[in-house]
């Protein structure tokens, strides 16, 4: 071998060995903050959790959260109400008619849509519903997070019923079974389990969005008495105890943000529980 | 003639079936498509009704409001330069420390990595990505600004240069930098991981096949196919650092100013409209605020397009049997 070809070869062997052992290394600081967030996360919230934090409202001296634990789930559950069957019909329909320019110009507003910061979909709700309202309200919050879910729920539904082969819409369609059952019936219940599990996806997102609820849930620091009442989140009052000085207040965030956290993270176990228990079925 | 008959039978089919429904079919399709055109409008929206509220705005400042830095809205005084400015910033500083990490994660997951942790650390990243900002913003706040103020800053400080000077609080450019990178890293590395693994697995074959180890493969032959979904994949991250709210909002520093240092506090737009906008006083304030959202509406817009236009292409790059599959309408012969 000559000297060149020899040095060539041992550059060869070297990369070989450094490039693995490198992108190893990626893998470790790549992961080394969400262990550091998850230790402190977990740690000192466990330390301020309490029986008050599930049972009282902000408000009250000692308090804890449930006022915000509750507008979270609210907010949710109403978003989710509005978001996701509006995303299903809009993905379903895209699905559907796939070649109509009207499906092309939305599939490609959804992916605009879903790229577009939340912040603004914030300052839109409040320019359409909290102005006219003329007051922020839980409605509005869940407005807001059901135009962040919407696009998500499309492309997700879309996704998965383009995926369902065409033979089962034709032998649908061959027995007699009219276009929207075919939809709705085979279609739908076929791609169903990835759908549920991309809906509950985009309510995991959603329930950690706080940008969004600023300026159109706002904050209160009791329950809201109806829908058309500021109303606290979690998300918005960790915020607001982060922008503080204040040391109690901070151990108060750490206990929401472990509750926060762990709410997200049940909700995407359940959704790739769904997908994994759908691959191995 | 027949020879093109047999080959399009959904035309067809498509007609027969319009017979079976009626009335009900056509019901169906204009509720999907109402829901279709609701998502359509809903973008329109988004852009008219922002620009709606900054209108008062637009008109009163002019050019000025993006080229002058000076924000006072207790004078009336609106120029967004200073955000521009911030995220830009820390959106490029996020991006130059995530993205070599992030592309390490993405071959490791393909390429490099041992097999049995592909999947653990791919569900890990995921988890990365599901952790809320305003969590990630509560840690930054209260633990990575206080580390950068006794540890990494004062060590920087004794680097010196023009970067690493002036007063050290902890909160400023540099955390919010340091906070966005982390947050990219999962968008960066997912998304090139799928963009990498639509490569052909004959061309990694044949590359192996020539006596290429698994890096020359990457090196000479995935790498330079996938270049340019990858190429997106760091402006879908780019887009997501400049709409990024929260977790910047909690560590910028809140103050208007363009300095060259990193440890100087900054602002960013959407930390300016998160700060700012719960509590706009004057009409003008609000318009805007709104107007910089308008601005921060039309970057990601632009960012997040071209984008996407480059990750689907360098999937087209790929068969995929999916893509192949014939479509209602597109046919199947027998």
């Amino acid at each position: 071998m000559t000297p060149e070809l020899e040095s060539a070869y041992r550059g060869r062997k070297l990369a070989a060995r450094v490039a693995p052992a490198a992108s190893g290394a990626a893998v470790v600081l790549a992961l080394l903050p969400l262990f550091a967030v998850f230790a402190y996360v977990a740690s000192h919230g466990a330390r301020a959790l309490s029986l008050t934090f599930f049972t009282e409202p902000v408000g009250v001296r000692g308090a804890g959260m449930a006022n915000a634990i509750f507008g979270t789930i609210e907010l949710v559950v109403l978003a989710s109400a509005m978001g996701i069957p509006l995303g299903i019909a809009a993905g379903l329909y895209l699905a559907e008619y796939a070649s109509t320019p009207l499906a092309r110009a939305v599939r490609f507003s959804a992916d605009v849509l879903a790229g577009v910061p939340s912040i603004l979909v914030g300052v839109v709700v409040y320019a359409v519903v909290v102005v006219r309202m003329k007051q922020f309200s839980a409605l509005a919050g869940a407005a807001a997070l059901a135009v962040v879910m919407l696009p998500l729920v499309t492309r997700t539904t879309d996704e998965l019923a383009r995926a369902v082969p065409d033979s089962l819409r034709e032998a649908a369609l061959a027995l007699g079974a009219p276009r929207w059952r075919t939809a709705l019936f085979v279609v739908l219940r076929t791609a169903a389990p990835g759908i549920r599990s991309g809906c509950l996806l985009a309510v995991a997102r959603v329930s950690g969005e706080t940008a969004p609820l600023l300026f159109t849930a706002y904050n209160n620091r009791f329950f809201n008495e109806s829908l058309l009442d500021p109303t606290s989140t979690l998300q918005v009052q960790i915020f607001t105890y982060t922008m503080t000085p204040n040391d109690d207040w901070h151990a108060q965030a750490w206990a929401a943000a472990l509750v926060l956290v762990t709410l997200v993270i049940v909700l995407n176990v359940l959704a790739r529980r769904l997908v994994a228990e759908e691959e191995s079925g | 003639m027949t020879q093109r008959a047999l080959s399009t039978p959904p035309r067809s089919l498509r007609l027969s079936v319009e017979g079976n429904g009626g009335s009900a079919d056509r019901t169906f399709g204009a509720i999907g498509a109402g829901a279709a055109g609701a998502l359509g409008l809903v973008l329109i929206g988004v852009a008219a009704s922002v620009a709606r509220v900054a209108w008062p705005s637009i008109e009163a400042t002019g050019l000025s409001f993006v080229t002058t830095s000076a924000w006072d809205p207790s004078r009336d005084v609106y120029g967004a330069l200073a955000f521009a400015y911030g995220t830009l910033v820390t959106s490029f500083i996020a991006l130059a420390l995530a993205v070599p990490v992030a592309l390490g994660v993405a071959v490791f997951l393909t390429d490099l990595g041992p097999r049995r942790f592909q999947r653990p650390v791919s569900s890990l990243v995921e988890l990365l990505a599901a952790v809320p900002s305003v969590v990630y913003g509560l840690w930054a706040a209260l633990v990575l600004a206080p580390l950068l103020r006794t540890t990494v800053q004062p060590a920087l400080a004794r680097v010196g240069g023009p970067l690493f000077r002036g007063p050290n609080v902890g909160f400023g450019v540099l955390c919010a930098s340091l906070v966005l990178a982390i947050m990219l890293l999962p968008t960066i590395a997912s998304v090139s991981r799928d963009v990498l693994r639509a490569v052909p697995a004959e061309l990694r074959e044949g590359a192996l096949a020539l006596g290429a180890t698994p890096w020359d493969a990457l090196r000479l032959v995935v790498f330079p196919h996938a270049r340019r979904g990858v190429f997106g994949a760091v402006l879908l991250g780019f887009g997501r650092a400049v709409g990024e709210t929260m977790a910047v909002a909690a560590v910028v520093g809140s103050r208007a100013d363009i300095s060259p240092s990193l440890f100087a506090p900054g602002y960013t737009m959407s930390s300016v409209i998160a700060n700012e906008f719960p509590a706009a006083s004057s009409e003008l304030h609000v318009a805007a605020l709104a107007e910089v959202g308008l601005l921060l509406f039309v970057v990601t817009v632009a960012f997040n397009v071209a984008a996407r236009v480059l990750v689907a292409r360098s999937r087209e790059g790929a068969p995929r049997w999916r893509e192949a599959a014939p479509r209602p309408g597109a046919g199947e012969a027998a």
